[in-house]
Order: structure tokens, then sequence, then C-alpha cells
């Protein structure tokens, strides 16, 4: 294949034609810019959403009791639904091999106060799991734990603002905090990336808040976690399972849309996923279309240059060029010229892309603009293979025509 | 050197065909200088592209020093133009973004010539036509005498068997006709069979034989007096 000879010709007629070579070059060399340009761009807006939305993944079913809006079972209409402790260990037993963590809550209304000062906070009586599944993060003394659930302590682990607000600056681990007219003893403090919600929060073992109504069994709502790894469709299959179950054991009809209400976080997770594929699939298109754009770019460029050549490859046949000596020098050259100007074109618009100010290009709700080096190169290799075969077709009927045909050409 | 027999060629004018060629017989012998004349339409050029195996006959046979030419694939057509034909032609055809070096070169390279050994050969044909000092010259940088002396050089670069040339003085003045003349006449004195096709008669009467083409068939060959060119 490598013939110093053909190259030396082909050099001389590279160099020798500058607009030509300038002209294909350059078609080229856009088509691989624009593509990476704009497939890049496309990739910052799917990076965006998936940054805004799927961040918060969670691998968390919320079942919330509610009001019957069916008779059934003997039951009447309107009838509310109250989760009970046994109904939490019947769920644990029964999904024992899919769930993880089970988080019952109950919501807590109290007047908060420490010495003379009273507080709004929220309260949350819950499980010790609470602490994975909302991810808050210890900063001092400890977060509710199994003993407290089983010794009903009244204890209470309180957010990063609950404690400035309160203490300002005191140390509060040790510290004794009123909850209604029960004083609670504070383990620790902890905070929480997603915002200020969470670290304004006091979190208490549910079954002390459960004692503290006269003994009761019923927890509010309930969050269950399960693995990570699971697929969207795993989880809505365990959360329709857990909701049949449910309803089931609270002889609640299974066509009645309220009741037992289920949100999966998962299931959430999934359709903003579709959301982002559709978003990668517009990209993918916008991608595709400017290659097409280029290829055809590239066709209309060489049909060109062939036609302009005709000429001069009659001369050749005439002077003794084979057919295949004819296509192989048009074919060599437009390797040449598409190779050097394709990955030219990639690499100024890699770096077109990486010199974008990002946070200008965060106000179209671009982030990491960016194109995957193996996408840069395929797109830029098929570009050049389609350089070829648009070269190869005006070749080869450039070298079947007759060289009387071709000289007569003006 | 040339055998023909009883060629024909026709072109095909959409749905009537055009008969060109009616039935040609003629022989040339080794180291001749025939002028192939005729008015235009009497199928003096086909007869000559069909000699140069540019185009393709219908009907009849053409042996070139005892080969017989006939059916031949493009490659094989190709091969035998660049080791047995040197073509000269009225519009000169060189390549315009080559040099005259490199033009003349330019048959050597596709007999597979190196590239040190095509640049001997070639300026050593270019001193032949007088151009020695003009061999880094583009065509556009040459006089049209000029460009058909390149051209003369270059169809000689291959050291062919026959010289064709294609009303070689028809784009050039009278002067500069009887200069390429001159040549074409001194490279005949040396040995190489030469055909001229051309519808001047003065200069046919450089040629020593003179064969006449009227609507596709040879109304007249005759072995004339050359007019020999002097003092140019």
């Amino acid at each position: 294949m490598f013939n110093i000879e053909r190259w030396t010709e082909i050099f001389q007629s590279i160099q020798k034609n500058k607009l030509r070579t300038a002209l294909s070059g350059m078609t080229v060399s856009l088509g691989i810019l624009i593509f990476i340009i704009l497939f890049g761009l496309g990739e910052g807006l799917k990076n965006s959403y998936s940054d805004l939305f799927l961040n918060n993944a969670n691998n968390v079913i919320y079942i919330y009791p509610g009001k019957t809006t069916k008779p059934y079972g003997g039951f009447k209409t309107n009838r509310r639904i109250e989760l009970k402790n046994a109904d939490i260990d019947a769920l644990k037993q029964e999904f024992s091999s899919s769930i993880e963590y089970v988080n019952p809550s109950l919501f807590v209304s109290e007047p908060i106060s420490y010495g003379l000062e009273s507080f709004t906070f929220e309260i949350s009586a819950v499980s010790p799991s609470n602490q994975l599944i909302e991810k808050h993060v210890l900063m001092k003394g400890r977060y509710i734990n199994e003993k407290d659930i089983k010794e009903k302590n009244k204890v209470v682990t309180i957010g990063r603002l609950v404690a400035r607000d309160i203490f300002k600056g005191d140390d509060p681990i040790g510290k004794f905090i009123n909850l209604g007219s029960r004083s609670f003893k504070i383990v620790g403090v902890f905070q929480d990336t997603s915002g200020d919600t969470e670290e304004n929060k006091l979190i208490i073992p549910y079954t002390t808040r459960q004692q503290i109504l006269k003994g009761t069994d019923v927890v509010g709502t309930v969050g269950i976690t399960f693995d990570q790894s699971w697929s969207g469709s795993q989880a809505v299959k365990l959360s329709d399972n857990i909701k049949s179950f449910l309803k089931k054991r609270k002889s609640v009809d299974p066509t009645d849309p309220s009741g037992i209400r289920i949100r999966n976080v998962a299931d959430e997770i999934d359709r903003s996923l579709q959301f982002a594929n559709a978003l990668q699939i517009i990209v993918t298109f916008v991608g595709i279309g400017t290659l097409i754009a280029g290829i055809i770019g590239i066709s209309n460029i060489m049909v060109f240059i062939v036609k302009e050549r005709t000429k001069e490859l009659g001369i050749r046949k005439a002077l003794g060029a084979e057919p295949n000596e004819i296509i192989k020098m048009i074919l060599t050259e437009s390797i040449f010229i598409t190779a050097i100007s394709g990955f030219l074109g990639m690499v100024i618009g890699i770096i077109i892309l990486n010199s974008l100010d990002s946070s200008a290009l965060q106000e179209y709700f671009i982030t990491r603009a960016g194109v995957d080096l193996n996408i840069a190169f395929s797109a830029t290799i098929i570009l050049i293979i389609f350089g070829v075969i648009a070269g190869y077709i005006p070749a080869k009927r450039a070298a079947q025509i007759k060289p009387i045909v071709a000289l007569r050409d003006e | 050197m040339i055998e023909i027999k009883n060629l024909h060629k026709s072109y095909e004018m959409g749905s009537s065909s055009l008969h060109v060629l009616k039935g040609i017989d003629f022989s040339v012998a080794d180291g001749e200088l025939v002028a192939i004349m005729g008015s235009s339409g009497s199928g003096k050029s086909t007869l000559l592209n069909i000699l140069g195996m540019l185009d393709n006959s219908d009907q009849g046979t053409y042996d070139l020093d005892k080969i017989r030419i006939a059916n031949m694939d493009e490659k094989k057509a190709a091969n035998y133009r660049n080791k047995f034909l040197g073509f000269v032609f009225q519009s000169f055809n060189l390549i315009n973004y080559k040099n005259a070096l490199e033009n003349v070169a330019l048959p050597l390279y596709y007999q597979g010539i190196s590239r040190k050994e095509r640049q001997v050969i070639a300026l050593n044909y270019l001193g032949k036509v007088g151009l020695k000092d003009w061999s880094s010259h583009l065509p556009s940088e040459l006089s049209g005498g000029q460009k058909q002396r390149v051209a003369i050089a270059r169809a000689l670069a291959s050291n062919p068997k026959v010289l064709l040339a294609d009303e070689p003085t028809g784009a050039l003045d009278s002067k500069t006709s009887m200069e390429v003349m001159a040549l074409i006449q001194k490279i005949n004195n040396e040995g190489k069979t030469i055909l001229v096709v051309t519808h001047e008669q003065d200069i046919a009467e450089m040629c020593k034989r003179i064969v006449l083409l009227k609507d596709g068939v040879i109304v007249e060959d005759k072995k004339v007096k050359q007019n020999i060119i002097k003092n140019v």
C-alpha cells in the first residue's frame, strides 16, 4: 500500500492545489468540529439534568396510611387505616429477603423549651435507620440507637441548626431539653448536606413517643429501604407487593386508591431517567444529523474535485495510468486530507469545548460540557470512512471513462 | 509498424448512429512521417484515437508492431499506450500544476521509474526540444510553442514506437507552427515513426506521405516530396 512515489505525486497534487485542499479539508474539519461542539453541549445539558434530579436518588419506599374510599370486607368506607407495630413486624418478616431497613415514624407536635426560652422545630419520632435513609451525618455524640428503641429512652439527637439556635456555641451533649412536658437528654448532633430542613429537626425514638401517647402501638408513615443496586422496575414490583400485602392485612379493597398509599422514590427516578434518556436521544440525533451534513459536504466536494480533475485524469490515462492507479491516487489523497483535517477539527472542537466559560454556560443549563474521546474518535473515523466512500464512487467513474472523453472535457 | 484492415467505427447519437469510419485499410512502415488529412468530420481524429488506443473500433483489425490490439481491458491498454505510443494534442494537455520537467517525467512515473532517474531522462528530452532552461516553469508561464514542445518531449520521454500528433499546430501561429514541425521532422529523421493529423495543406507537405480521408474512407494515399524546414 505504501508507495513513496505515489505519495510524492499526492503531496505535489495537494501542495499545488491549495484552494481545493483547503476547501475539502475545511468541510471535514467543520463537520467534525460542529459535531463535537453540539454533542458536547448536549452532554452538558444532560449533566445539568442528572445533577438536578438524579443525585437525590434514594432507594426508599414510603408507606402512608390514610382513609379508605371504598367499603370492603364488611368495613364501611372512610375508615382510617392505622399501621401498628405488629404490622411493621409482619412486613419485616414477609419481605425479609428484599428490604434492608424499616423506619416507622410518628409526627410529633410539641412545644420545645430549654431553660426559659421556647423554640419551634420539627420533631421526628423514628427508628435509628432514619439516619441512613435521610443520610444524616453525625457531628457529635451519637444517633438514637436500637437500645433506645427497646428501652423507650427519652433521648434526642438534634440537627446542627437546632444546636446552634438553642445552645449558641455551647456543647449541647448531655444537656436536657423539654419536649412538651417531658425532659429529653441530648445525645448527639447531626448535619445533613441536603439542606436546612433536615438540620432543623430533632430526632427521638418512635417507641418513646408511643409510650408518651399512653402506650399506643400505632405508627405513622413508614420508610423502607431496599438494595441500592436494584433497578426501577424491581423497586416498583417490591412496592406493589408491599402495597397488596398491607391492603390484604388491613382489609382494604385492592382497587382502593386511598387507604394505603405508597410513594416509590425509585419509580420517580425512573421517570426522571426516561427524560434523561429522551435528552440523550435528542443529543444523539443532533450528532448524527451533523455527521450526515458533514458526509454530504464531503461527498459534494469529492464529486467536485473529481469533476475538476477529469481532464488531468484523462491526460494521465493517455500517458499510461492504469484505472486502478487513478482510483488509488484519488482515494489516497482524499483519505489523507480527510484524516488530517478530521483530526484537526476534532482537536479544535475539544479545545473550544474545554475553553468555554463554564459559569457562563451554567446560565444556559449546561454543566461540564464535554465529549467522550471514544465518541469523538468514532465520529471522526466515520467521517473519514464516508469521505473515502464518497471519494471512491466518483473516482471509479473517472477511472472508467475513456481517456478521449476525459481529454475533451474543458 | 502499423497494420489496419477494414476498420469501422460508428458513434451512437441517440436513436441514429453516425458511421464515421467505413472500412479503412492502412499500413505504416517503420520510420515514416505520415500526414492524415481531411476536412472536419472526415474521421481523421477518430482514426488517430483508435490508433492511439484512446478509443475502440467496432470492426476490423489493428496490429501495432505485430501485436494485435483488440478488446483490451483498460489496464492493458494503459500499459500499451505507455510503452508504445506518445501523444501530442492540439490543446497540449499539460498538467497545469506541474512544471515542464514534471510534465515530461509523468509517463516515466507510470513505468515505475524512480524519481531521480525520471528527472534525468526528462531533462534530457527537454534539452532535445530546446527547453532545458525552462524546466521549472509551469505551463502557464510558457508560450504556446513552448507548451507544445514540452508536450512533444513528454510524448518522447517513454521512448514510444509511434508518435501520434493530433493537430499539433492547430493552436499555434505560423512561425511557431514551423518550429514545432521542424522539431517533428528532426525526431522523424532520428528514426521515430510519426503520424500527424492536420487539415492544413502546408503542414501536410512537411511530411513524407499524405493520406486523405473523406467521409470515413481513404480517398488518396501518396508519397510526397518532403518540404524540409530550415533556418528556424
